[in-house]
């Protein structure tokens, strides 16, 4: 198996719409190392969110090449994990009814796996609990849960503590770092917040809109755990924003891309 | 944090029944001396007693309207002499045949025009259109090529449940969350497991509206079918006791149906209460 685990190369998207084609992905190359933490971060529009769907097979009507594991990307499948803004739980399932998701709790094997990762993101004493009585954080828990349980190749996220507080947000980063350290999963982060992209990429990928292309990949060079208020963390912080002044399009906090 | 929410979720509804109690103390006055179970029943009982009041002093006839003690006397006799059960038991049989052959059948339907657009573009337009035919006017036409018999009213019933399952089934089809539909294909559910594991349960709460409604639609069109001619039956209890105008029994008959119809209804709605607890929506 070759060193990258994802290779993105001369990628491009096109929408049609009433007014024309649309050009949401121009000339997209991106590889990402197995095991890495990679974020990527742009204004609304910038077609973060459209590559995290075609990575995550969800959006098959590219040009150029997306292969995962050397493999072309297709269509969905259990090796690409992908956690959403809200959690999108079933709600008719309790806690750990939703993690195994199609899986049976009735295999021995299932049931451990659940437990275990019940334990790991925190959420023992719930398992019985339906989707109504958690908290943002907790449900997103779940669903970060539900993902691990495939042990996927690659865990992609789209912006998935955007509709948290900031309390619950500082938290969540630190119980997905340490997912991250225990099962060396590699993850593709997609976020329009700078802090979260410094705090958690080990590469920060910062894209531009019209048409949706990387301006520049940034690696940030600071071990973890990292501190949100030391120096280099605000130097390198510093660095991103930079980036995204030399661009057209400098307005960062225009909104969420959706 | 759990404790919190725990919190939260106990504190509120906890003061704002203590207020609306109090409220309703201030506003209820000389009601706050009759029992609180009573308050619904109050209405009817004024009633029954003006009404047997009415017939005992000769206000109305036997023929036009029987005192309720006497309707009471009636349903006993009936009861004790076994010909109530005999009848009900008829009845229920030929409406619970009816309601499940029409549901079964509305539920599949429902389903395949739900998940297929090539079925729903073909089908559902003549399905559309035949709803909009009064069902009881159909009842000459199936007596005429179905006969009286018990195949022919089995039909008709079935025919009533049919349509309110098949529409709702449909309906909770078409709203199954496609964010949800997204997350069953990442996560490689089958076709099957598609359809049991997210369809079907989004589906539900529809379904069992449907359910209910076609179990009132199978009580009133049980009642037609058992007027137009046959030898047993609730129906047949209550025409055959016009004929001879026995009043007391064709109130028997009316106050059976009410039972039976409320009994059914309480039924699909304890399925509601333990299929839909997960539902977090406005509960008054």
């Amino acid at each position: 198996m070759s060193e990258h685990s994802l290779v993105i190369e001369h990628l491009n998207r096109t929408f049609a719409s009433p007014a024309g084609p649309v050009h949401a992905l121009s000339n997209i190359q991106l590889k990402v190392k197995q095991g890495e933490f990679v974020t990527l971060i742009g204004p609304s529009g910038c077609g973060k969110s459209t590559l995290l769907k075609i990575v995550g097979g969800l959006d098959t009507g590219y040009e150029g090449k997306a292969e995962l594991n050397g493999r072309p990307i297709t269509g969905p499948g259990i090796e690409k994990g992908v956690i959403f803004q809200e959690p999108r739980l079933f709600p008719w399932l309790t806690v750990e009814k939703n993690i195994a998701a199609n899986l049976s709790l009735k295999n021995p094997a299932v049931r451990r796996r659940v437990d275990e990762l019940i334990e790991l993101v925190r959420l023992k004493g719930f398992e019985k609990a339906y989707p109504r009585e958690l908290s943002g954080g907790m449900a997103q828990r779940v669903a970060i849960a539900r993902a691990l349980l495939r042990s996927p190749d690659v865990l992609l996220l789209d912006e998935p503590f955007g509709a948290l507080d900031a309390f619950t947000r500082a938290h969540m980063q630190e119980v997905l770092l340490d997912i991250w350290q225990n099962n060396k999963t590699t993850m593709l982060f997609v976020t329009h917040d700078l802090d979260e992209a410094v705090f958690l990429g080990e590469k920060v990928v910062i894209m531009n809109p019209r048409p949706g292309h990387i301006r520049e990949i940034l690696p940030i060079d600071l071990p973890f755990p990292r501190s949100r208020t030391g120096a280099s963390f605000q130097e390198l912080r510093r660095l991103v924003l930079q980036a995204f002044e030399k661009g057209e399009e400098p307005a960062l906090d225009l909104g969420a891309g959706i | 944090m759990a404790q919190l929410i725990h919190q939260e979720v106990r504190g509120e509804p906890d003061t704002s029944t203590v207020k609306t109690s109090l409220k309703y103390r201030k506003e209820l006055g000389w009601l706050n001396r009759v029992p609180f179970w009573l308050h619904g029943l109050l209405v009817p009982i004024v009633l029954l007693i003006i009404w047997q009041i009415a017939g005992d002093t000769g206000l109305v006839t036997k023929e036009q309207l029987p005192t309720p003690l006497a309707i009471m006397k009636r349903f006993i006799e009936l009861g004790a002499s076994g010909e109530l059960y005999h009848h009900l038991g008829v009845s229920a049989l030929r409406a619970l045949s009816g309601f499940m052959l029409g549901s079964v059948i509305g539920l599949l339907v429902g389903m395949f025009i739900g998940i297929g657009k090539i079925i729903e573009r073909t089908l559902d337009p003549s399905l559309q259109m035949l709803r909009t035919v009064p069902l009881l006017a159909l009842i000459p036409l199936f007596i005429l090529w179905f006969g009286i018999g018990e195949f022919s009213k089995v039909l008709m019933i079935s025919l009533g449940a049919f349509f309110p399952v098949y529409l709702n089934t449909f309906l909770g089809i078409r709203s199954v969350d496609t964010k949800l539909y997204d997350v069953t294909r990442i996560l490689g559910y089958s076709r099957w497991q598609q359809l049991t594991k997210l369809i079907l349960p989004s589906a539900l709460p529809n379904i069992l509206l449907g359910l209910r409604l076609a179990m009132s639609t199978s009580w009133l069109v049980l009642v037609f079918a058992e007027l137009m001619g046959t030898s047993a039956g609730i129906g047949y209890m209550i025409e055959d006791a016009r004929t001879y105008s026995n009043t007391d029994i064709v109130f028997v008959g009316i106050i059976l149906f009410a039972l039976v119809g409320s009994l059914s209804d309480i039924a699909v709605h304890a399925l509601e209460k333990r299929w839909l607890s997960w539902q977090d929506t406005f509960k008054g």
